[in-house]
């Protein structure tokens, strides 16, 4: 239990870059994800075409080579991010969009048609069917599988670690090197970490799925 | 080139098309094709030993398993047909040929610093040779033959040095790239702490940083940055003054001495009769165009 | 999908019109986007032939061994997939047990699995299973971890199938004197299955993408393959074909992905076009009434 203290400040400081990492990039992803969504349902064909074409690239890329095209890529187009943090920021957040995008939509599915057509039968337009009558009740319904992409946007940070940022599996890396003879250890303090920021999530979607959830 | 299973088959009509496509052939291809003429580390078939140690398990089973990295320019790449190159492998060869065992019958293992200790232990592996730096704390758990090269921590930084960076201390307030888990990146943390450092997980990376601007310096094992220079001597240029020494042993299990002193044995022959300088010519010095330096001293601590 | 025609109303002329410019006005900056892209790109020399020519080039051996590289993704995502499908079935039933002593231990493998990332996952099988007696190679450790962990994950997505079935289902099988096991292998998995399908494969897509974390424990598959390949031309020739390998490693895994999701899309479409089971899946779109308990591919 020694290396603990003494590497309290680096479990620490990696710890919370884990945790911003996560909370910064899923509220990207949770804005630009919804508008992807709101995107794909719209009446505008290359809108569609957009979203579509996004969500299509960014699933079916690993998020590894999203972050070298962030981080070094672009670089070839003469764009830098200011710091390598927002980077990561960017990339998971882009990367994640396109499943919380992917979540929304199915949830819009499940929004029976009859509560759409009541609303445009008010007269009611698209923006105002979508973001007052369906979108609410879609995110209802969506609260367990965004709950999954919020814990595997947890978990996909580690890929962070390659891209300079130091956050808890660079510890990881730094701490198996000087450590040699203590792994087992320093995994067990890495994965409660993670698992303090899991394990509490799925937690809590599951109260929440639970007190949201629409009975039909 | 015979490329015998089917998917080599495919993946060079693909190419075939693909140069017929792009009209040319490329510098790294042509290159390539120059390079033909290969090691040929000499294998002792009338190599025997006592029953009962490493070596004689080994000589028996005819094959030995080492472990090495695949990212180290100069010491450990993993070449394009799958198989690594470099200065740990020649050396790594030296040793199985000594044990009668054939380039061709070592298995090897990527090694990452993670999993050294744990795959010696476990093991997993018979050798680790690994730009594996000998210290106190890695002795605990593993024992070292060797060292068969000492390297020493150095900067690399653009070419004609704008930042007039001479030596670790004038890293203080400037952002320095290096590799996670590596050693040299531990010394920067620790004994120079002002200096602004970034890691990523491969040196390439650090390079790439540099060209950019993000970082104004490269630092770790000056025969990994002398590699790096090579890649690019119009961009980089190294400082030369190494402020560290990295002494790299091969690994093996902790209290197997009979197996440390064979080895250690080896590697002092290699030093005399030249094979140790024709490895580092063929990997390192290829690159580098340096000639071999001095040999170490083996250390039987 | 059936929302898509619900949530507005048909285009008259003058929205038709305004749809029209606005699509020609983006059209026109998304292309203008793209060019100072594609020009800023040709400036750095990024897109000299020269460089692109190294992915085609035989006797750089890069095709050759992309294309092993590509294999071996393959390979291990395949039987990741296989033994994590059939587990994460037999989780779900397990989770689905009248008998607390079933179901407690797989709740909690479950949620235990779901919760670790991967790449600690991989690494742990790598380094520990060894140190009691279960030998480890690099694919082992590899398809053991991912299996590990879409099992949990794919076992959240067949539960929320079984539980989205119609319980008449579930009544008429028990009435017509059906055992436990057979209702359930019988009548709820199967149509389970077919309404998780989209999921499932999308799931399946990030199990193949996630085989990329193989470089954790030097698995060479694509990702790692083009990696290596990034540092070994380093060495001599600097980042003259770093851009190049990445686009070529991200293209292929497109490619694929692609390739698996339009293929699962044609089995839905076949087992949907099957009379039998149109009867059970027409009443409600299957990819809408999942959705509430559903676990999204992660």
């Amino acid at each position: 239990m020694q290396f603990i203290s003494d590497n309290s400040d680096l479990l620490w400081s990696a710890f919370l870059t884990t945790l911003s990492l996560a909370v910064l990039s899923g509220l990207v992803a949770l804005v630009l994800g919804t508008v992807l969504a709101a995107m794909r349902v719209s009446p505008v064909l290359p809108l569609r075409g957009l979203a579509t074409f996004f969500v299509e690239t960014f699933r079916n890329t690993p998020l590894t080579v999203v972050f070298f095209f962030l981080v070094f890529g672009i670089v070839q187009l003469d764009l830098q991010f200011p710091s390598r943090f927002t980077a990561a920021v960017a990339a998971l957040g882009l990367y994640t969009a396109a499943f919380v995008c992917e979540a929304v939509r199915s949830g819009i599915n499940a929004v029976p048609p009859g509560q759409a057509e009541a609303a445009r039968a008010l007269g009611l337009g698209f923006g105002q069917t979508l973001t007052t009558v369906v979108l609410p009740q879609a995110f209802r319904t969506v609260v367990p599988p965004l709950g999954n992409v919020w814990i595997a946007l947890a978990k996909n940070t580690s890929i962070a670690a390659g891209f300079a940022t130091t956050e808890l599996t660079a510890a990881l890396q730094r701490l198996t090197n000087s450590n040699g003879n203590q792994i087992l250890l320093v995994f067990a303090v890495i994965v409660l970490a993670y698992l303090v920021i899991t394990l509490p999530s799925a937690w809590a979607i599951r109260v929440i799925e639970r007190k949201v959830a629409i009975i039909r | 080139m015979r490329l015998t299973s089917r998917p080599a088959r495919y993946a060079a009509a693909f190419a075939a098309f693909g140069v017929v496509l792009t009209g040319c052939s490329s510098e790294a291809g042509n290159q390539a094709s120059e390079q033909e003429a290969d090691s040929s580390a000499s294998v002792n078939t009338e190599a025997s030993f006592e029953a009962g140690t490493t070596m004689a398990e080994l000589n028996e089973a005819g094959t030995i398993t080492i472990g090495t990295k695949y990212d180290q320019p100069g010491f450990g790449l993993l070449n394009p047909d799958g198989t690594p190159e470099g200065f740990d492998v020649e050396i790594a060869k030296i040793v199985a040929g000594e044990l009668g065992i054939a380039p061709e019958d070592i298995t090897w293992t990527e090694t990452v610093s993670a999993n050294r200790e744990p795959f010696i232990q476990n093991g997993q592996v018979d050798l680790v040779v690994a730009t594996y730096t000998i210290n106190d704390t890695r002795k605990q758990s593993v024992d070292f033959a060797g060292p068969y090269y000492v390297a020493g921590q150095d900067i690399m930084v653009a070419a004609g040095n704008p930042e007039g960076i001479e030596g670790p201390d004038d890293l203080a307030g400037k952002t320095v790239c290096s590799v996670e888990g590596s050693t040299p990146a531990q010394n920067i943390r620790d004994n120079y702490p002002q200096a602004n450092l970034v890691t990523y997980d491969v040196y390439s990376k650090c390079a790439d940083d540099l060209t950019n601007g993000n970082v104004q310096a490269v630092t770790t094992d000056n025969v990994i940055l002398t590699g790096l220079v090579a890649g690019n001597p119009d961009g980089f240029e190294l400082v030369g003054n190494p402020f560290t020494e990295e002494p790299y042993g091969i690994g093996l299990a902790l209290g197997d001495t009979e197996f440390r002193d064979f080895v250690n044995d080896v590697l002092e022959d290699s030093f005399e009769d030249g094979r140790w300088a024709e490895a580092w010519d063929r990997t390192a010095g290829a690159i580098t165009g340096e000639d071999a330096p001095e040999p170490p001293t083996v250390d039987r601590y | 999908m059936s929302a898509q025609a619900v949530l507005f109303d048909l285009p008259g002329p003058k929205a038709r019109r305004r749809q029209r410019i606005g699509t020609a006005v983006g059209a026109v900056l998304v292309l203008g986007l793209v060019g100072l892209g594609l020009w800023r790109l040709a400036d750095n020399g990024q897109l000299d032939p020269a460089r692109w020519a190294v992915l085609f080039d035989p006797a750089a051996g890069v095709p050759q061994a992309l294309g092993e590289a590509l294999l071996n993704t393959l390979y291990v995502a395949a039987v990741g997939m296989v033994a994590a499908t059939v587990l994460g079935a037999l989780l779900a039933v397990g989770r689905l047990s009248h008998h607390i002593w079933v179901r407690i231990p797989v709740t909690v493998v479950v949620e235990f699995f779901r919760a670790v990332p991967l790449l600690v996952l991989i690494l742990f099988c790598l380094l520990f299973l060894p140190t009691v007696g279960l030998p480890m190679n690099p694919f082992r450790a590899l398809a053991l971890g991912l299996t590990l962990y879409n099992m949990a994950v794919l076992s959240e997505i067949f539960r929320a199938g079984i539980l989205s079935v119609d319980k008449g289902q579930r009544e008429a099988a028990m009435a017509l004197g059906m055992r436990k096991t057979q209702v359930m292998t019988l009548v709820l998995l199967p149509q389970a299955v077919r309404r998780m399908l989209p999921v499932l494969v999308a799931q399946l897509v990030v199990l193949l993408k996630d085989s990329s974390l193989g470089f954790i424990v030097g698995y060479i598959e694509l990702l790692r393959q083009a990696r290596s390949l990034v540092e070994f031309f380093n060495f001599q020739f600097g980042n003259l074909y770093t851009f190049q390998l990445y686009v070529a490693a991200a293209v292929i895994y497109i490619v694929v992905n692609v390739a698996l999701s339009q293929a699962a899309k044609v089995i839905e479409r076949r087992t949907r076009s099957n009379a039998k089971t149109a009867a059970v899946a027409a009443p409600n779109d299957p990819t809408s009434t999942i959705t509430p308990g559903a676990a999204g591919p992660v």
